[in-house]
């Protein structure tokens, strides 16, 4: 089935929020908005001066003391204020709106607002402890152990004997890698719009804007706003791209186009422009992750010790989770009896990092296939050889002690990906190419790795998810939802699954605007659940609709759904109708109650979660993948390019071929970027270079063919047997390159982006200036201790 | 803003004259960070889009001549020109997308004056001279004599390139390289256009100091033949042309480096002095990886 939005995507009909006119209904013109932000890391707010020059009054201005509720964005800390108030902990952080019918106009304001800061000490890097004066969290613990001020979050997983194991391993391998931090580069930036409907203690708050989750927005606006849900209203338009970027960031946003809104009495429309979105918005976490594994002299492993740190940025954002997700994959796909795992996410002067595509386990398999080809050097093993002598069998237990029991067949995924690449010829010809090549050099790696795809442990259960799908009067049926579509073809798949279910053809299948007061709350639009989860809720309600029409699950083709449908209404009409007469109230037509069928959570049956102990079953279902990129070098510049890439998956069932393909594709694309160009230039914690000019993300040109094949092994508790889908990709990528170039170039990569400056490093890490006509370059193999010194120290400290 | 709209050239040249007018020809550049850049907006603007006396290019038995308002499009278009000045084409190709290249023009590249213009190095490499004209009347400067410093120029501000002129030779080496953080819509990081005639060498190099600049040292290591056998050998003459920093896009260490290996993996193969033998790198072929397979 063809994309159903794709042509009006295609053909720029497609309306986002920055394109839609505010209602102004009689209350004047909409104004646009925008935010006074902090120019200090850290400090305490002395004084806040508006320049004489500018005629104020045409202004609407907006602090912290126009919020009506608390001054918090609503999240899982509820630390981060809504406009900071006397203190900042971040550059960029807002202190105060303005509103203008000009945005000229209101850009001039701005840089005439000027904000007193006393500067304060800031961190920067979380490796270092911080001193007394830096402690910004963990300050109200009266025994406060050493190491424990600004963790904002710390999960442990413990399994077997982990010291016993290594008190009689064979081989010790040691290793620190690090990942840097990564911005969504959504092609639309963060935008919404807010009015207001109706007058006095009845008015509604109504927010619509680029969004992933839009009860969140709607939980946040109430905390805030002190408001019921019934008097806050939110709507998801036509967004593009979020990657997690619009998870929770969007919240802040929305709360602060209310706040003006509600003073103006006018709708105001915030959008950032690409600048202040690079700056201001959250990205993924920087990590840090060192691994001491043991093994036997085969190359078993017998013992995994890993310790994980995260920059979690000012405030606490969603860090926790991405942390324990991180955890949660940081062994890998792999068996092995004695695991511990040591995590924790701490507080920096740095932007808020958050939610993004991978959500954390991206960075922790970085460290940990990249860490399996150390082990396989260090040993004398091939690389394959020793992944599959430890993969996960059926009936093998991961880190959290959750026994995996899928039937998939590992391996084959394996087999799949090296033969597509063509892994043995490839390595051979390298061989041959990098021993006559005077400039380039090739090299061939991969990555075995796995995704849980929905909500960690028992979050699934709390998230309660509810959907409904409608029986319209002519015989069409709606699907009511909270799940969006960001580009990953939620729309798309939604009629597919509904229309599968119920027999009818994709155009009597219509799928419901996101929006507060229509749709039942199906959960955020994240952690790859949208397909899985919400979708096999979808064809629950649709169950449950032919239930309500009397219709067994099987029985009856599509044409009787639709023929049911549409006597119920018939029906429901006819009996409304005669209660009138019978009554003969003066005919107050009541609106039909829709015919609904509905569908509500349950966790597949003996699913169990230990959330204190961090132990069971992580998630309902993993995705399996190995992906294999053969990357190309060139030493005049030493620049890295990826030649050719496979991505091979089991993921259950493919819903959507094309979709699905692109998903992968897609992912690959933002991992290339993540492994090798889009590098940070930090200044004062926040992005200096927040250009797309400087901030590298891959062009087409960049970019291999991307050969991506699934295998399938239905999952049955998802949609027609899927697993999700969405971040698996962005998981392979990294260390697959970062192996690729190890191959390449006998060197031995630890921390990614490898951009070409970091690569120099890595290859001619001296610099002889002295000699000025030396006959050949320094050695080329340098295993670079250096990198591990830089953080592998004050890990786990 | 305010934007005057000459339709000749005298009449923006009076207009220069008598104002702090700033020319616009494609506007690519001001583009860059317009709504940021409210200083921007409150300047007053020549738009050049009407002066026919700047369209148009002319390649002779002897010169080509760009037209102050030539586009980089259509040097890529003419086949004739590509012929005659190959890298001028590269050049053009490599300057933002195809929408940039018909916009853009190569005289506003010139007075942009950005240390990474792609347009700069290849003009220099040919021995470009600039007509530059105002109400006071006609100067003509050698292009690499035309920058004094960061953005800083031998143009007054009433002054216009009315035409660039480039000399025809012929040329035995003509090479021109950008290095970029990706393949297409990069800022370069390291450049160089490089030529050999009956003039002599000519090294050009960009983003490595402040303005585009000829390397005069390399040149005199190129034109006296010295032995040079590895890309650290072009050191020390390029540390006496060029002056590279470190900036958001790329650090002084690696433009200083990587220009001296680009320089050298491409001189190695033309020049008798380069390298240990013709064939052979530099570099120690790697020892395969000694795993086993399967």
């Amino acid at each position: 089935m063809k994309r159903r939005e794709g042509l009006a995507k295609l053909t720029g009909r497609e309306r986002y929020v920055d394109d839609l006119r505010p209602s102004v209904d009689g209350r004047g013109r909409a104004l646009w908005a925008a935010t006074v932000r902090s120019s200090v890391a850290r400090g305490r707010i002395r004084s806040v001066r508006f320049d004489p020059a500018i005629d104020w009054d045409a202004f609407v201005v907006v602090d912290h003391r126009d919020i009506p509720g608390r001054n918090v964005v609503k999240l899982i800390a509820d630390d981060q204020p809504v406009l900071a108030a006397d203190r900042v902990r971040h550059v960029h952080e807002p202190i105060l709106l303005l509103a203008h019918p000009s945005r000229s106009a209101l850009r001039r304001a701005v840089r005439a607002v000027t904000i007193d800061i006393e500067p304060e000490s800031p961190i920067f890097d979380v490796c270092v402890p911080p001193t007394p004066e830096q402690v910004q969290h963990g300050t109200d613990h009266p025994h406060q152990e050493p190491g424990q001020e600004n963790v904002f979050k710390r999960l442990a997983v413990d399994k077997g004997d982990v010291d016993a194991a290594f008190a009689a391993a064979a081989h010790i391998v040691d290793g620190t890698y690090a990942t840097g931090s990564q911005e969504h580069v959504y092609l639309e930036p963060q935008g919404v719009i807010a009015h207001i409907e109706g007058e006095g203690d009845d008015d509604v708050v109504v927010v619509s804007g680029s969004m992933q989750c839009p009860f969140y927005v709607q939980g946040a606006l109430m905390m805030a706003l002190d408001r019921e849900a019934e008097r806050v209203r939110v709507v998801q338009t036509s967004t593009g791209g979020g990657f997690g970027g619009k998870e929770e960031f969007p919240s802040g946003l929305a709360i602060h186009a209310a706040l003006l809104a509600l003073k103006a009495r006018r709708p105001v429309k915030l959008i950032y422009d690409r600048g202040e979105d690079l700056e201001a918005s959250t990205k993924r976490h920087p990590s840090w992750v060192r691994h001491r594994t043991a093994l036997d002299a085969d190359g078993r492993l017998l013992a995994q010790d890993i310790d994980i740190v995260m920059d979690a940025g000012a405030y606490v954002t969603l860090s926790p989770v991405v942390l324990s997700r991180g955890v949660i994959h940081a062994a890998g796909p792999y068996r092995c009896a004695n695991v511990r795992i040591r995590g924790r996410c701490v507080l920096s002067n740095r932007v808020p990092f958050g939610a993004f595509r991978g959500f954390g386990a991206p960075q922790t398999l970085f460290a940990c296939e990249r860490h399996m080809d150390r082990i396989a050097h260090q040993l004398g093993l091939d690389p394959v050889s020793l992944r599959r002598v430890n993969l996960l069998r059926d009936g093998d237990s991961t880190a959290t002690s959750q026994t995996i029991r899928d039937g998939s067949d590992r391996s084959a995924v394996i087999d799949q990906a090296l033969a597509m690449a063509g892994w043995y010829e490839k390595r051979a010809a390298h061989r041959a190419f990098n021993a006559t090549e005077p400039w380039l050099r090739r090299g061939i790696g991969l990555a075995v790795f796995h995704h849980g795809a929905g909500f960690t442990g028992s979050g699934e259960v709390y998230l309660d998810s509810r959907v409904a799908v409608a029986g319209l009067p002519d015989g069409r049926v709606e699907v009511l939802t909270a799940a969006t579509e960001m580009g990953q073809g939620t729309i798309t798949v939604f009629t597919q699954l509904a229309a599968d279910r119920l027999g009818l053809p994709p155009e009597d299948v219509l799928i419901a605007q996101p929006d507060t007061a229509r749709v039942p709350d199906s959960g955020p639009t994240v952690a790859s659940r949208t397909a899985m989860i919400v979708g096999r809720l979808v064809e629950r309600a649709c169950d449950d609709l032919r239930d309500r029409l009397g219709l067994g699950p099987e029985a009856s083709s599509g044409d009787a759904v639709r023929r049911a449908i549409i006597a119920w209404h018939e029906d429901y009409a006819r009996r409304e109708q005669s209660s009138r007469d019978e009554t003969r109230d003066g005919g107050v037509a009541t609106s039909a109650p829709p015919l609904l069928g509905q569908a509500r959570y349950q966790a597949p049956p003996g699913v169990l979660w230990d959330d204190e102990r961090y132990r069971g079953d992580a998630y309902g279902a993993f995705a399996w993948a190995t992906y294999v990129a053969e990357v190309e070098v060139d030493l005049r510049t030493y620049s890295a390019r990826v030649i050719d890439f496979v991505a091979v998956q089991e993921i259950g069932k493919v819903l959507n071929e094309v979709l699905a393909r692109g998903q992968i594709q897609g992912g690959v694309v933002q991992g290339i970027g993540w492994a090798l160009s889009e590098s940070f230039v930090w200044r004062d914690g926040a992005m200096a270079n927040a250009q797309l000019t400087n901030y590298v993300i891959p062009t087409s040109d960049d970019v291999p063919s991307i050969r991506v094949a699934f295998q399938e092994n239905p999952y049955p508790h998802g949609a027609q047997g899927a697993k999700g889908i969405g971040e698996l990709p962005m998981d392979g990528p990294g260390p697959a390159i970062a192996n690729a170039i190890a191959a390449a170039l006998d060197v031995d990569p630890c921390e990614i982006p490898l951009t070409p400056e970091t690569l120099m490093d890595l290859i001619d890490p001296i610099v002889d200036d002295a000699s000025p006509l030396c006959d050949a370059d320094p050695a080329l193999n340098n295993r670079p201790s250096a990198t591990e010194g830089a953080h592998g120290g004050l890990i786990g400290s | 803003m305010k934007l005057l709209l000459p339709s000749a050239l005298d009449e923006a040249l009076d207009m220069l004259a008598a104002s702090e007018a700033i020319p616009m020809a494609g506007g690519t550049d001001l583009m860059v960070h317009w709504p940021q850049n409210l200083d921007a907006h409150s300047r007053t603007y020549v738009d050049l889009s009407r002066i026919d006396a700047l369209r148009g290019y002319r390649l002779g038995a002897d010169e080509l001549v760009l037209g102050g308002a030539t586009t980089y499009w259509d040097v890529i278009e003419d086949a004739a020109v590509c012929e005659a000045f190959p890298m001028l084409a590269r050049a053009a190709r490599q300057v933002g997308a195809i929408q940039i290249q018909t916009r853009g023009t190569w005289a506003g590249n010139i007075v942009n004056a950005s240390p990474a213009a792609d347009g700069v190095p290849v003009l220099m490499a040919y021995d470009a001279s600039l007509e530059l004209v105002s109400t006071r009347g006609t100067e003509i400067v050698a292009l690499a004599d035309f920058y004094r410093g960061y953005k800083q120029m031998r143009r007054t501000h009433d002054q216009l390139i009315r035409a660039i002129r480039l000399p025809r030779r012929s040329y035995t080496i003509e090479h021109f390289e950008k290095v970029g953080a990706r393949k297409a819509q990069a800022i370069t990081k390291v450049g160089f256009a490089l030529t050999r005639s009956e003039v002599g060498w000519r090294v050009v190099a960009n983003s490595v100091a402040p303005t585009v600049c000829r390397c005069p040292a390399v040149e005199e290591v190129l034109t006296s033949e010295r032995t040079v056998s590895a890309p650290e050998g072009l050191l020390p003459a390029l540390d006496q042309d060029i002056a590279p920093i470190d900036d958001l896009r790329s650090t002084a260490a690696y433009r200083r480096r990587v220009l001296a290996r680009v320089l050298y993996a491409c001189l190695a193969p033309l020049c008798p002095g380069f390298g240990p033998s013709k064939t052979a790198s530099p570099i120690p072929p790697l020892a395969g990886p000694d795993e086993p397979d399967r």
